[in-house]
């Protein structure tokens, strides 16, 4: 086995020289996860404005639901999408099993809730703040959820954010329906697991610098675009 | 601020409906809150136009009658009757708040998102921002508008919807006397387009400069309702003569 400071070295050269397969590898972890998280916020967000802005019976019981779906074990996920998408299950005959839009479905599914709840709480604070002059202006459900959205859009950034890190950074349901397949499911996580199992840390190191590097990345972006929209009191 | 503005005429050039709102009969009208009671069986009668000025101590209930008359809050008892109209009326008045809700966008885009929702010609945003002195604000975001620009701009958005009855809540409350002049120059152009005025102040100044007709509430009652030419000299109530004489009222 490699002794960290080798590894580090050979990581750092692999990151440096564009290795073809690194850039293969995080190349379909950030399309798989990036399509995951605009997936579930096409379906969290407009669920949680829905969420915070509606008083109904068992309300109480669906913001438990949702704030316990935040808790979705990974590899629980991953399971009920093979179930489903497996040949005798229900959507065997798509033959999505072992493709990157398996691994979308299920990343997709274990986000949702995240951003979905995350996103409720924002808005309901906002909500609270706009109700009475929404009621005033005789606006629609709809026409508010719209005005939430928009109004709460860079502290959204930051749900969506939570759901994009929860998403890059999981392997137990991207392993089951992606099946860890070289040049075609293989992501960056999936990758970690099999190279250090293998022994091959140069390569699972500078995956993981990479994985480190995109979450600082992406992290500075949003808090930069925060700060913008702060100083013109858009947050 | 124009003068001389194209926005259409609130009441009479661009009704919803034929039927007017106007005249208000209020009769019985009680709002409580658990054991405490803060409006208690309020009769008050408005007639179609002018500008009726509400006044009383804090806790009488000023702002929860407006809240109710534009049905914001459901009452506890009692009967609204706008004109005889059966349906929902919120959608023909306008209330600007105290402390303005403005969204956190740019000026020009918190009146262009009211335009919109309420199917509004979106180009009247010019004219509006104008109206109200803040054309060279539209750019800026809504909330580093100063105190007296942000409910300038409540204003302008209020009027958008061209309401038939506009209620303001203290709209003045906590401004410079220059930010006062301008906005009660604003509410008395709607007046005088035909908007019915009613609007709750503290300052008796500013009562006595806009009024037709005032409304002194006490613990959640009318205590008086008079034209402005009998009250102001010579208020009927003790409440209201305590209060313009600038003693204790609770």
């Amino acid at each position: 086995m490699q002794d960290l400071a080798s590894a580090t070295s050979l990581a750092l050269q692999l990151v440096l020289s564009g290795d073809a397969d690194l850039v293969e590898i995080v190349g379909l972890s950030l399309r798989v996860s990036l399509s995951a998280t605009a997936l579930a916020c096409a379906i969290g967000l407009p669920l949680g404005a829905l969420v915070a802005i509606s008083r109904f019976p068992g309300r109480g019981a669906v913001l438990i639901v949702m704030n316990a779906l935040m808790g979705l074990p990974p590899v629980v996920v991953g399971l009920l999408v093979y179930l489903h998408l497996s040949r005798s299950g229900p959507l065997g005959f798509l033959g999505l099993l072992y493709t990157p839009t398996a691994m979308i479905i299920a990343q997709t599914i274990l986000i949702t809730p995240i951003v979905a709840a995350l996103s409720r709480q924002v808005l309901e604070d906002l909500h609270a703040e706009y109700a009475e002059q929404f009621r005033s202006l005789c606006l629609s459900r709809w026409q508010s959820v719209q005005a939430l959205l928009w109004d709460a859009r860079y502290s959204l950034l930051t749900v969506g954010l939570a759901g994009f890190g929860r998403a890059v950074a999981e392997v137990g349901a991207v392993i089951i329906v992606g099946g860890n397949i070289d040049h075609l499911t293989r992501v960056m996580t999936t990758a970690i697991a099999l190279e250090t199992s293998k022994g091959d840390l140069a390569l699972a190191l500078a995956l993981g610098i990479v994985l480190l590097v995109i979450a600082l990345g992406v992290n500075a972006l949003v808090q930069g675009l925060r700060m913008t929209a702060a100083r013109q009191a858009y947050v | 601020m124009s003068d001389a503005v194209s926005l259409p005429r609130s009441a009479a050039a661009l009704p919803e409906t034929d039927a007017p709102l106007l005249p208000l009969r209020v009769r019985g009208l009680t709002l409580g809150f658990g054991d405490e009671t803060v409006i208690d069986g309020l009769d008050l009668d408005l007639g179609p136009s002018g500008c009726t000025m509400v006044m009383g101590p804090n806790g009488s209930g000023k702002s929860l009658l407006l809240k109710l008359l534009h049905g914001l809050i459901r009452p506890s008892g009692g009967h609204i009757d706008w004109g005889g109209q059966a349906g929902d009326v919120t959608r023909r008045q306008a209330l600007v708040f105290q402390a303005p809700v403005l969204l956190r966008r740019s000026v020009a885009a918190n009146l262009d998102f009211v335009l919109r929702a309420r199917g509004k010609d979106r180009r009247r945003r010019v004219d509006l921002l104008e109206h109200v002195g803040l054309s060279h604000k539209a750019a800026q975001p809504a909330r580093l508008l100063s105190g007296g620009e942000a409910q300038r701009l409540a204003l302008a958005r209020a009027l958008a919807t061209d309401p038939e009855v506009l209620f303001l809540d203290e709209p003045t409350a906590s401004l410079d006397p220059a930010s006062v002049l301008a906005i009660e120059h604003i509410v008395s152009e709607a007046r005088a387009r035909g908007v019915r005025i009613v609007f709750v102040t503290h300052d008796v100044g500013q009562a006595r400069r806009m009024a037709d007709d005032v409304v002194f509430l006490h613990r959640g009652r009318v205590a008086e309702h008079a034209p402005a030419g009998d009250f102001f000299p010579v208020p009927q109530c003790q409440a209201a003569r305590d209060y313009l004489d600038g003693r204790i009222v609770v």
